[in-house]
């Protein structure tokens, strides 16, 4: 227990209290003074100022950094947005003024009506917004109209502006007003009802450089709103332009190829990682959102089979087929099943466990090496390699040239593909790996997943000889000032994801299997091949699950979603690597006939500049 | 066994005023929840009410039990607060850009109120075992200083400025209160002298940017700024008589986001004008007084603290809030006692009462 008083303490304490007491009596005088002073000698004033709440505070919208391309040419830009709003209580009579209005723009009165009455628990002093982006003309009207329309204001703001309809739609993103939900979120804390934000794309990853800060001022108005004087004004900041990695003129070829497919498109630098091009078709336009897309509008993209709010190039998964043949090939030739001069004999099919694996070419290859193998795709070849592998050192390898994992790219949703182990099929499936399987995963059929970027990547690897980098898509991002926030090309570190778990003897011997896929006679993309342009690729053929490999089928009788995704992935040219491209066309059937063209005049495109 | 001098000593004139204070901040509550379409909801006045009741059942729980208890208690008191100050670090709710908020099943509490009483409770303690006539050396303030900052930083954290700093406030004034050596006190002066340079250099830009917005709002017209002026524009256009009750326009327009709870004291002053606001303002003065002499009739030194602290607490926080509504003081979310809505806030004053009454009637029973 504490002391107890002693006398002296007492008159310690004593002292301290009364002390207190005269500074708690100072401050109250103060306060009340203060009082007197705001209420009294200013009270008038204050009044005056509370009866039409005469102070009142508008924000303004900062201009969103812009978009460019590798060549700083303009891809997303703001233009001025005239948005028409209403102060209930500047408008008095408000029934007078908005007949008004309804006769000089159009807009139907009881329309106007219904909707200030839906929005109850609007402030009379803020504005209302009756309709955005009105324009140019209707603007003139209501400036010549404007005593007949007090209380309606014309604030400009700027508006997104997506300068080309469609292109790199799923690249750049959009922007769309914020959602309840978003809003609650810690991320978003700063943002208000009406804000817009990026949703999708370069938009919503980089929206904190993107959007700059908001600015707006006090402003003293009279009794119809006018403004009296401005009190205090803080500028709003422009954002951070982005130049992105994307060349315009070859995004535009790619998504011109596409049109009237399914499917995606990825060409990048295959030495440093810098994404090209990256298309994903059908697309949209981007400028819907912004404006306010009606509901029709919506369903019918959200429905559309053909998925065009996805980006297939990093969000879709596909059987990679022949393409896989490179892992496979990789694999047998580290581990020693088999070397340059291995031959297994194809005679068009391979018998395992009583079962037959067909090769895509019935009358078969013969003798065969690997090079061949690579070249005209067989499938007895690398039926066989796989096997001698065995599914965990094939697993093994694809996990090490990138497949089964998101390649880190700076964007949102990417898919990270799947590379089917033994105990990943336990696990997920219950079943015990048949044996079999393997020889399905080692053509690139079976559970095996990957998407076009992944493709992009591991050719990328090849073509340069081993080294993963890991794909990115902006390249400077700079202040509205011009200083240099952050710049890819002197990133001391350039983002080297791993290496290919290949010698530079098997990667030669895999890259000159993918130069005789095109320039020799029996390769399966000989017909790209064109003089002047030196290329090297892969095709594929993934078939679709639900269809029944062992059924002849006349393959013109396919209904279109049975039809298989034509793959082609190559780079050129083949020694001094500038360009790979990875096409995937959606139920494209043949990888030379569908996807392989695309990819040639992309590379003629970027080669020919 | 039932001392009928508990009785005796019953400090009725406190308990009055808590039921005055209480009342005519039910009826500003009421104004300020009300008034308009745009307010906030009724739920409100009847959720405050509802704290009301549980406050009082708090208050009869705290005069129960000898006092001297507490002292005792002191360090699990404490422990168990800034355990709650850590929980809310941690999975405290996020709103309006902090986590001040723990949900404990049916209710939401802010420890950072509780913590308040906590830290009267332990500095209480200690400086009933430690002061003496010639003053607290400097060695013996550093385990209050530890004590402080603790909770200090764990509200900072959340953040939470204004409580932070209200915390520091309270236990300055209860050192200031116990003597401390004239040496120590230069020592005191000279360390912040040089530390306080020191700090600011260490401070990034936007954390300057934001102590600065704090010591004047003026620099940020578009936020304290406005809302400053809105209030300063709502206490004065109620002028000598007041607007009326339920008609302060600036109160049913909805200016300030803060209506119900920290800005409070303008629906008041535009509805009562000066006249209701001076009434209030004496009524609170009487309660400070009140307080102060409970501290001066009590005659051990743990009650004495106890008391004081109590009545620091109280008093700051109506000298902060009200300065602040009248553009006196920087903007922080200090709720005005009694009067603001707030669950946590209501409750921990309650408790506060509840001690008081209790020191008040025990004062005489020295076994």
């Amino acid at each position: 227990m504490g002391k107890y008083l002693k006398t002296a303490d007492i008159e310690w304490f004593k002292k301290r209290l009364i002390v207190t007491m005269y500074f708690v009596i100072l401050v109250f005088t103060v306060l009340v003074f203060r009082l007197f002073y705001l209420q009294v000698i200013e009270g008038e004033e204050f009044s005056r100022l509370s009866e039409n709440n005469c102070i009142r505070l508008q924000s303004i919208d900062p201009p969103r950094g812009l978009i460019y391309d590798r060549n700083e040419k303009l891809l997303v830009d703001n233009r001025p947005s005239f948005d028409l709003s209403i102060i209930l209580n500047d408008a008095r009579p408000v029934n007078r003024t908005i007949e008004n209005l309804s006769y000089y723009t159009g807009i139907s009165a009881d329309d106007i009506m219904s909707r200030i009455k839906k929005c109850r628990g609007i402030s009379a002093y803020k504005p209302f917004l009756l309709k955005r982006d009105i324009g140019r003309d209707v603007l003139a009207v209501i400036n010549a109209h404007k005593y007949d329309l007090p209380g309606i204001e014309v604030n400009v703001k700027p508006q997104r502006q997506y300068i080309n309809r469609q292109i790199a739609a799923h690249l750049i993103g959009y922007l769309s007003k914020i959602s309840p939900e978003e809003l609650k979120d810690e991320k978003y804390s700063r943002y208000r009802g009406e804000d817009f934000i990026g949703k999708f794309g370069v938009e919503k990853v980089y929206e904190s450089y993107l959007r700059g800060k908001k600015g707006g001022r006090q402003v003293e108005v009279n009794a119809t709103g006018q403004i009296v004087r401005i009190l205090k004004k803080v500028n709003a900041l422009s954002g951070c332009n982005i130049y992105l990695t994307i060349d315009l003129k070859l995004q535009q070829k790619a998504e011109e190829l596409l049109k009237g497919m399914a499917g995606a498109v990825v060409a990048m630098d295959p030495c440093t990682g810098e994404i090209l091009a990256m298309a994903s078709s059908p697309s949209f336009d981007q400028n819907d959102f912004v404006g306010g897309m009606s509901h029709e509008q919506w369903h019918s993209l959200a429905s559309n089979r053909l998925r065009p709010m996805e980006n297939k190039a990093i969000q879709a998964e596909y059987p990679p087929a022949s393409i896989y043949k490179i892992v496979t090939a990789i694999a047998g030739l580290e581990e020693g099943v088999i070397n340059r001069n291995t031959k297994f004999y194809c005679p068009g099919y391979y018998k395992f466990k009583g079962r037959e694996y067909r090769c895509w070419k019935k009358q078969g290859h013969d003798n065969i090496d690997v090079l061949s193998a690579l070249a005209e795709s067989c499938d007895v070849f690398f039926y066989q390699t796989g096997q001698k592998l065995g599914i965990d050192r094939l697993a093994w390898y694809a996990k090490a040239c990138g497949l089964g994992s998101a390649t880190g790219i700076n964007l949102d949703y990417e898919a990270s593909g799947l590379v089917p182990t033994a105990a990943w099929k336990k696990r997920r499936i219950g079943v015990a790996w048949q044996p079999g399987e393997t020889l399905s995963v080692a053509i690139g059929q079976g559970y095996n997943l990957v998407t076009p970027l992944q493709a992009a990547v591991l050719i990328s690897a090849v073509a340069n000889g081993g080294v993963r980098y890991e794909p990115f898509i902006v390249k400077k991002i700079e202040t509205p000032e011009g200083k240099v926030l952050k710049n890819a090309d002197f990133d001391s570190k350039k983002k080297i994801a791993a290496k290919l778990p290949a010698s530079s003897q098997t990667l030669e011997i895999v890259k000159k299997g993918l130069w005789n896929a095109v320039n020799s006679k029996k390769g399966t993309a000989n017909i790209v091949r064109i003089d002047g342009l030196d290329i090297s690729g892969k095709t594929g053929t993934a078939q679709v699950v639900g269809r029944n490999e062992n059924e002849d089928n006349d393959e013109r009788d396919l209904a279109y979603n049975l039809k298989p995704h034509a793959w082609f992935v190559s780079f050129a040219p083949s020694d001094k690597p500038k360009i790979a491209v990875a096409v995937i066309i959606e139920h494209g059937e043949h990888g030379s006939s569908t996807a392989a063209p695309i990819a040639r005049e992309l590379i003629k495109t970027y080669l020919e500049r | 066994m039932f001392d009928r001098r508990l009785i005796k000593f019953f400090d009725w004139s406190l308990l009055g005023l808590t039921f005055l204070i209480g009342f005519i901040g039910l009826v500003i509550l009421y104004s300020a929840v009300m008034a308009g379409d745009t307010g906030p909801h009724k739920i409100l006045f009847i959720k405050q009410l509802i704290w009301y009741s549980a406050g009082l059942i708090a208050m009869v729980f705290c005069f129960l039990f000898n006092y001297r208890l507490l002292e005792k208690w002191a360090y699990a008191i404490y422990s168990i607060c800034i355990i709650l100050l850590i929980g809310v670090l941690f999975f405290g709710t996020y709103a309006g850009g902090a986590r001040r908020w723990l949900i404990l099943g049916p209710v939401s509490i802010q420890p950072s109120e509780i913590v308040k009483i906590a830290v009267i409770i332990v500095l209480a303690r200690y400086y009933s075992k430690n002061a003496c006539l010639t003053g607290l050396r400097l060695r013996e303030l550093i385990r209050p200083l530890i004590l402080i900052l603790i909770p200090f930083i764990l509200i900072v954290r959340q953040p939470d400025l204004g409580t932070a700093m209200l915390i520091v406030l309270i236990a300055a004034s209860m050192t200031i209160f116990v003597k401390i050596e004239k040496r120590s006190y230069l020592y005191i002066t000279a360390f912040c002298s040089i530390l306080m340079p020191a700090i600011w250099f260490l401070l990034k830009e936007y954390q300057k940017q934001r102590i600065l917005t704090f010591l004047n709002p003026d620099l940020d017209p578009l936020g304290a700024g406005y809302h400053i002026i809105q209030s300063k524009i709502a206490v004065g256009s109620g002028m000598i008589c007041g607007k009326g009750f339920l008609k302060g326009t600036q109160n049913i327009l909805a200016f300030l986001p803060e209506q119900h709870t920290d800005f409070i004291f303008s629906v008041l002053a535009e509805e009562w004008g000066f006249i209701g606001s001076l009434v209030i303002l004496v009524i609170f003065l009487m309660f400070i007084i009140r307080g102060l002499s409970i501290a001066y009739g009590c005659r051990d030194v743990f009650g004495t603290m106890l008391a004081s602290g109590i009545t620091a607490l109280i008093a700051w926080q109506i000298f902060i809030n009200i300065g602040m509504v009248m553009g006196l003081m920087p903007v922080v979310g200090v709720p005005l006692p009694f009067v603001s809505y707030g669950g946590s806030s209501i409750i921990t004053l309650m408790i506060c009462i509840g001690i008081l009454l209790n020191i008040s009637m025990r004062r005489f029973l020295i076994e």
